[in-house]
């Protein structure tokens, strides 16, 4: 069991920069959500981790030992569970689990003992004997589960384990492994493009984007206070709206409708000193009502059943989602409401770096 | 539902479409194949211009249970069981080295499978001259080679053998590359982070993944084998002492220099069932071969 760390990691191919000075640090026991877009470079960054690919400057660190750059992949002490679940086809579920207790010379007695172990926790032991063809997916992500968690290693990595499940599976799939986690005290490292996954499992987010880390911090924090326009976008479904607003003393004007801001971001804002903002708001936090400063065009509602989405279109062209609840008056489809939000709950973002301003 | 009439039209038309095929197949297949059975239930005779004597299965037996026939069964398998092996374990060597991302692999993947595009007379040719007692490789060393490698009855089959072996290799090497590929990296990736060593790798994962591939050119291999006729005509004829008097070799000799149409044709029915037993090997270990899925 141990911590792990990206050191100033860079990762290129050729010309492309996939991981750009990553630095992470993973503590003992825990499970750290690698989130980002497909081609964000989060996949790169566990692959140097396990030893699969080479680092191109900076240092990986596991448990106490220092620069692993050196360090084969097979004396890293890891465990991996891939997205293809990688099973050896032509062996029994039994002798896939086993196979990194017998690559590291487990005593056979010894070795039984942990196959029977692992099989057990993941209600492999009927299948023992079968081969991975004559599995259904789930019961191969369990395989791959069972080899990794056969072995204690210093860290656990998971590339996207459960994108190759149905939703149901993944849902069920997603509590058994946040339970496995803790009963293992295991540092887990886990690679998804899943937000859901990402916030329901996570103890930390780390949000990648074109090879740059964009933030770090426990899902609700992420959530509540986005570092940035991508993160905000990237979090939360249906995303936070995000509508560009020019800063007018202190309120901000959208689409011919001026916000006020409360007093300590007006402030933050104007020590800013920018000019363009992106307002962000989240669909839970706007408000359909005929008092409203903001007037809108319905365009479509959603229906969710416990909730529903009313996709609007501002005057200045702009979208916007709000998020009422299923007991709600439904606006009609064309019509024009008119929506506020709570000051309380607005995000700003400076247009041009696309940093959040924080009061 | 297909009704009776369409389906009987349908049927009428595939034998129609399948004639011209048939009829290349009974003019150069299954006429000659018969022809030959039968060719070989008449003892010919010892001078031209008698009569054919009709002697049933006797001449099969006769020449099956003769020692020159066992002599040249033998001398073929033991040129199989040199060829085989030894190709295969070369090919998948040269497979496994050259299955990695470098760069300019692309070079020695090219000269690896070069020897597919030489014909067994260039192979020959090379190597009749490297065997060469006096421009060849060995007095080149400064070792005198005599007798002649080739003219050696214990050094003539292994050297036709060599021949082969390099001859096959360019197949063996793009057989065991193209079987190579369809191992997923990811399996390499997963061995890596559960332990597993080089060697571990190539035992545990590629060998038994590959054994399809393997196991499929052994048994092409091992007909090729039992095919053997260019180099053998072109290095040794057959000799030293009849030594590499391989089957196709011996079958030719018995019908070109003997006239012996009648023993040439039983020997190529002999020829042919082994061909058709290694093939029939084949075909039911590939059907139930698992697929990986």
């Amino acid at each position: 069991m141990g911590r792990v760390a990206f050191v100033g990691v860079t990762k290129r191919f050729d010309d492309v920069v996939a991981v750009d000075h990553l630095d992470l640090e993973i503590a003992d026991q825990e499970f750290l959500v690698l989130l980002g877009p497909s081609g964000c470079g989060k996949s790169t960054a566990l692959r140097m981790l396990a030893g699969l690919e080479d680092v191109s400057e900076g240092s990986i660190e596991i448990g106490f030992r220092g620069d692993m750059n050196n360090v084969e992949a097979k004396d890293r002490d890891l465990a991996m569970v891939f997205q293809s679940y990688a099973l050896y086809p032509h062996m029994t579920v039994r002798r896939n689990i086993e196979f990194p207790l017998k690559s590291r010379h487990v005593p056979k007695a010894e070795r039984d003992e942990l196959v029977a172990d692992a099989a057990q926790s993941l209600g492999l032991e009927a299948l023992l004997d079968r081969k991975p063809a004559q599995l259904s997916g789930g019961q191969r992500q369990r395989v791959a589960l069972a080899r990794a968690i056969v072995r204690r290693p210093t860290a656990f990595l998971m590339d996207e384990p459960l994108s190759n499940l149905d939703a149901k599976l993944r849902v069920q799939t997603r509590a058994e492994l946040i339970e496995l986690q803790q009963r293992l005290s295991a540092t887990f490292v886990y690679v998804t493009h899943d937000q859901v996954e990402a916030m329901t499992m996570g103890d930390r987010i780390a949000i990648m984007n074109e090879g740059r880390l964009q933030q770090v911090g426990p899902p609700q924090e992420v959530y509540d206070r986005p570092a940035n326009v991508f993160v905000a976008r990237f979090i939360g479904s249906p995303p936070m709206n995000t509508v560009t607003g020019e800063v007018v003393g202190d309120s901000i004007m959208v689409a011919g409708t001026a916000f006020p801001l409360p007093g300590p971001l007006a402030a933050a804002v104007r020590a800013a000193g920018c000019a363009a903002v992106v307002l962000g708001v989240r669909p839970e936090h706007l408000e359909i009502g005929a008092e409203g400063p903001l007037p809108a065009t319905v365009v479509v509602v959603e229906s969710l059943g416990h909730e529903r989405h009313v996709i609007c279109r501002l005057d200045d062209g702009q979208m916007v989602i709000v998020r009422i609840q299923s007991d709600e008056a439904v606006p009609a489809a064309e019509s024009t409401v008119r929506l506020s939000a709570d000051p309380g709950q607005l995000h700003v973002f400076d247009a041009a770096t696309e940093l959040r301003i924080d009061a | 539902m297909i009704s009776r009439q369409r389906r009987a039209r349908e049927m009428s038309l595939a034998y129609f479409l399948l004639l011209p095929s048939l009829a290349i197949f009974a003019l150069f297949v299954f006429y000659p194949f018969f022809k030959n059975f039968y060719l070989g239930l008449f003892r010919t005779p010892p001078f031209p211009g008698l009569p054919k004597t009709y002697v049933g299965f006797d001449q099969y037996s006769e020449v099956l249970s003769s020692s020159e026939f066992l002599n040249s069964l033998r001398t073929t398998i033991a040129f199989a069981i040199m060829t085989v092996p030894t190709g295969i374990v070369l090919g998948l060597g040269l497979a496994v080295l050259a299955h990695r991302q470098l760069r300019g692999v692309g070079i020695y993947r090219t000269i690896f499978s070069s020897t597919v595009a030489t014909s067994v007379a260039v192979a020959s040719v090379i190597f009749g001259t490297l065997f060469n007692p006096v421009v060849g490789l060995l007095p080149w060393l400064g070792i005198d080679p005599r007798p002649p490698i080739l003219d050696n009855p214990d050094l003539a089959l292994p050297a036709v053998a060599i021949v082969t072996i390099w001859q096959t290799l360019g197949l063996t090497f793009i057989l065991m590359s193209s079987g190579l590929q369809t191992i997923p990296e990811d399996l390499y990736e997963a061995a890596r982070v559960d332990g597993a060593t080089p060697t571990r790798r190539f035992w545990q994962v590629t060998l038994p993944l590959l054994s399809p591939t393997i196991f499929f050119a052994v048994v092409v291999g091992s007909i090729f084998a039992f095919q053997t006729f260019g180099q053998i005509d072109l290095l040794t004829q057959g000799g030293p002492l009849k030594r590499t008097n391989v089957l196709t070799y011996f079958i030719v000799t018995s019908l070109r220099q003997q006239n012996n149409d009648g023993k040439a044709a039983v020997l190529a029915v002999a020829l042919f069932s082994i061909t058709l037993v290694l093939t029939l090997i084949q075909v039911r270990v590939l059907e139930r071969r698992v697929h990986y899925a």
